[in-house]
């Protein structure tokens, strides 16, 4: 199966609802930027996902909207960090 | 040579500069810092602070970090802990020592170090206030540009 694990972190959680989830990834979808189309189209929910302060990593390394998407891949969305 | 660590637990700023500085006579000189939490945030008075962060990735991007001002500075050492979960005014967040055998490099590592690890490491900070609200800590565009002026400054002009 082509699946993804995708994490929420911080507000982006509390808006989605969970910390995490596994998705199976529909055809077509490749980069960051559909993965992110795809599940903001799922409901209000995900709507946080389309705020462009909103930054996502692709197994832990940050990743931009062009980045490739796979299966097996974990996916995280995040707020700008703020630790220190 | 590096220490990372993410810990709920305090930290011992004496334990680590002794830990760091063992065996290693070649050291002369270590750049600290040690963030805190403070009692208000704005005008509003603060009771706690709660920091999330994603575990794997932040100690691989902490590790990172530490790799990069290795190559930035002659260093012989350096520690960085960073704390999880409720702290309360006065308590430590996070402990970052670069030890060189001059000053000069101890000391910019030091404020390279901190400055990339809050824009870069991934930890989130919710605050907690006396009339029981919480807010989630924005970034700050001040943070962005201390760490954007690394990238630009080379470590001969320091």
């Amino acid at each position: 199966m082509t699946k993804l694990r995708i994490l929420y972190f911080a507000w982006l959680r509390e808006r989605v609802g969970r910390a995490e989830e596994i998705l199976a990834l529909p055809a077509g979808i490749t980069t960051v930027a559909a993965l992110r189309q795809h599940l903001n189209a799922r409901g209000p929910a995900y709507a946080a996902l389309a705020e462009p302060t909103v930054r996502v990593a692709i197994n832990q390394a940050m990743a931009g909207p062009m980045t490739a998407v796979g299966p097996g891949d974990e996916v995280a969305f995040f707020p700008p960090v703020t630790g220190g | 040579m590096a220490r990372v660590a993410v810990q709920t637990a305090p930290f011992d700023i004496a334990a680590e500069l002794a830990a760091l500085t063992a065996g290693r006579p070649d050291i002369g000189g270590i750049g600290s810092f040690i963030g805190t939490v403070r009692d208000t945030a704005g005008e509003r008075k603060l009771t706690a602070m709660t920091l999330e962060h994603y575990p794997g990735m932040t100690e691989r991007a902490l590790a990172d970090i530490v790799a990069e001002a290795g190559r930035r500075w002659p260093l012989l050492g350096v520690t960085v802990i960073h704390r999880v979960g409720r702290l309360t005014p006065g308590e430590g967040i996070v402990l970052v020592l670069a030890a060189s055998a001059h000053r000069a490099a101890a000391l910019a590592a030091t404020g390279f170090l901190i400055d990339w690890l809050k824009t870069r490491a991934p930890f989130w900070k919710r605050e907690h206030f006396a009339d029981g609200s919480t807010a989630w800590v924005e970034a700050k565009a001040e943070d962005d540009a201390a760490a954007a002026a690394w990238a630009t400054t080379s470590p001969a002009e320091i």
